[in-house]
């Protein structure tokens, strides 16, 4: 056993103070009786009653919502085929330009991205709501996921999908029922992360919303302007809990699969 | 009626069922595959040999479809392959990766290629159990690739190409992994299943004995050629070059100047030592290079002078090694020379009148050598 030193101890405490604390001072504070956002009141769960009865907040978190799932699984097909062809096709002409195009709103400012969406959608008469978030949030997230994508591809042990075709799969069955399952792990990530970025975006969601969509970081956004609310730490509460939660989850579920597995080795190795 | 031997490559009328037609295979500069011809038949064990790089996997990979040649065509039954993908060719190809999918465990790797074939449940459970007997690996079957050994994912890989029964099989060193005794086995299982099934191997290997045992035909080859083609008992008894007689199996090389003498040569190779006398079909020229290829258990070895052998001289014991069944002697002649002389080991090490440092005799007759011009 490596023991902590005093260094390392102080470095840790440290680390986790700087991450945490204001998350904690943020949860605190949302079961404050009190509707000033720094003074102390005493323990109450008001704000969340009152979150439930707010149309507007659940409006905006349902949209929130859709756009995410629907923008991430978008991009999560679109950016995986594009990895796909990056990685696998080797070298046809125009490759370097086609990687450079795929990579490029990466590094690009999300206002100049926000803003040339919306000159689009103006331009060929898109009325902005729902569908031109997903548009403008598949269009940037997909980078994020043929980023995540291809670097597991590119590690990917080529000859397996030839024994598939040995086997006799078309090209299709190859990539469906072997390159898919083993990254399968590296998908799931690259569409956890474009939900992620679609269920925090601001500025792009600024640019392209419309009236009749507004997301919950807009939300949010304008009501701090008018003040901090108790409201608003109660819905990040939510929203904290809701992500501690699915992370909880998704570890469980890895170790269950380790414990079947090992449980598999012990009955395979019963004598037949 | 007497049974015939097996030679379809002796017979005009036969069909080839593999057909490489000047096949050239470039890797951008790097030639891998080198204007190549040669004709596989039908129900042959036609075994590859040859050092690493040589091109053997190049060759099984445009079989299966992998790659295609930069140059020439290959048939197989007839049909050129050039359009052909690989999981439209009744092919099947074991990797020298093994390519083992990881995510499926050894029984689904085993039924994957059955399941493509959309045979029924029954049928194909029959035939995977069938495979896990024959390869030994019944109660491995629920494991993933990841948990059994490196042996045991070799059978695996080799179960699931035996699986769909192909026309025809491409096994790159199936058994380089396995112990001596399972190898063997193996080997044997290998020819069983070619005899019942009538399938044609083509396999990539690493071991003589293994080219030796199994083979209809072995052929070497060196940078992208095949250098020769033949029985395993020609290729070993009458090589037709220094490669690959030194390729195959251990071998004395001498070299020196021919010295034709009606139908045997004399091969002029040290001052002051008696010529070479061969015998040979190949004519050669006076003076012209030749090289004297023998086998270390066609030379004899005595203390005494032996009274008429057509080839002796003089030596002292450099060397011996004992491999338990046979000792082979290193013997240095005054020239420099190192011949190797085997011998089987009747007595027990105790009684071996032969030891180092010893003055003995090294003798072979006019037929035990190969006269070889390169
Ligand atoms: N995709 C490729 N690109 C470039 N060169 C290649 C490629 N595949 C093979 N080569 C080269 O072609 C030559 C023949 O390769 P091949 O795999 O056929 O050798 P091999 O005879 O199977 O060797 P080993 O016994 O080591 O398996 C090698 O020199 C190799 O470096
Ligand atoms: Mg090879």
């Amino acid at each position: 056993m490596r023991r902590f030193s005093w260094f390392n101890a102080t470095a840790l405490s440290l680390g986790f103070a700087f991450l945490y604390i204001p998350m904690i001072i943020l949860v605190v504070y949302s079961f404050n009786a009190s509707k000033l956002v720094t003074v102390w009141a005493g323990f109450s769960t008001q704000w969340y009653g009152e979150l439930i009865r707010n149309e507007e907040f659940l409006n905006a978190a349902w949209v929130t919502i859709k756009v995410a799932v629907m923008s991430s699984t978008i991009a999560t097909v679109l950016g995986t085929m594009a990895a796909y062809v990056l990685v696998r096709a080797g070298r046809f002409s125009g490759r370097t330009l086609f990687s450079g195009m795929i990579y490029a709103p990466l590094v690009m400012p999300e206002v100049i991205t926000g803003l040339s969406l919306l000159l689009l959608f103006i331009g060929i008469g898109l009325d902005r709501g729902v569908l031109t978030i997903v548009l403008a949030h598949t269009t940037f997230s997909m980078c994020y996921v043929s980023v995540v994508v291809s670097s597991r591809l590119v590690s990917f042990d080529q000859s397996l999908e030839e024994a598939a075709l040995d086997l006799g799969c078309s090209a299709f069955d190859a990539f469906r029922l072997v390159t898919l399952p083993i990254i399968a792990p590296a998908v799931i990530s690259g569409w956890l992360l474009a939900f992620t970025l679609s269920l925090d975006d601001l500025v792009i969601a600024s640019f392209t919303t419309g009236p009749s969509a507004t997301t919950l970081p807009i939300k949010i956004f304008s009501a701090v302007r008018l003040g901090v609310s108790p409201e608003i730490n109660a819905l990040s509460t939510i929203m904290i809990a809701i992500v501690t939660v699915g992370v909880i989850t998704a570890s469980l579920i890895t170790k269950q699969a380790a414990v079947r597995q090992a449980r598999d080795e012990r009955m395979a190795e019963r004598p037949a | 009626m007497s049974q015939t031997v097996f030679a379809p490559w002796n017979d005009p009328d036969e069909k080839p069922l593999i057909q490489f037609r000047n096949v050239t295979k470039r890797f951008g500069d790097f030639i891998a595959i080198d204007n190549l011809t040669q004709d596989i038949y039908a129900k042959e064990f036609f075994a590859l040999l040859g050092p690493s790089g040589c091109g053997k996997t190049t060759m099984m990979r445009m079989l299966a479809g992998f790659e295609a040649p930069t140059k020439g065509q290959i048939f197989i039954a007839g049909q050129d392959m050039a359009r052909i993908p690989p999981n439209k060719r009744a092919v099947n190809m074991m990797f020298q990766s093994y390519a083992l999918f990881p995510h499926l465990s050894v029984w689904d790797n085993i039924a994957f290629g059955l399941k493509r074939e959309g045979k029924d449940k029954d049928a194909i459970a029959a035939r995977v159990d069938e495979m896990l007997r024959l390869t030994r690996l019944s109660k491995f079957a629920k494991r993933k690739p990841h948990q059994i050994s490196g042996g045991q994912r070799q059978r695996v890989a080799l179960a699931r190409s035996l699986a769909k029964a192909p026309k025809l099989l491409l096994l790159d060193e199936p058994l380089g992994a396995l112990d001596k005794k399972l190898r063997q086995d193996t080997q044997f299982e290998l020819m069983d299943i070619q005899e019942k099934t009538g399938t044609t191997f083509v396999i990539v290997t690493h071991d003589q004995e293994e080219a030796m045992t199994v083979a209809s035909r072995v052929a070497v080859m060196d940078e992208g050629q095949i250098i020769q083609v033949a029985t395993p008992a020609q290729i070993y008894e009458a090589p037709n070059s220094v490669y690959v007689a030194d390729f195959i199996g251990d071998v004395n090389i001498i070299s020196g100047r021919a010295k034709p003498n009606g139908e045997k040569v004399a091969i002029h190779w040290a001052e002051g030592q008696p010529d070479i006398i061969g015998t040979t079909a190949t004519k050669f020229e006076a003076g012209q290079e030749i090289h004297f290829a023998i086998r270390p258990e066609k030379v004899a070895i005595s203390t005494e002078e032996p009274a008429d052998a057509a080839n002796k001289t003089k030596g002292k014991v450099l060397d011996i090694a004992y491999l338990g069944n046979i000792s082979t002697y290193h013997v240095e002649l005054p020239t420099g020379h190192v011949v190797k002389a085997q011998t089987a080991n009747t007595r027990r090490l105790s009684r071996r009148v032969i030891t180092w440092e010893d003055p003995v005799w090294v003798s072979w007759t006019d037929t035990a050598g190969v006269l070889l011009e390169r």
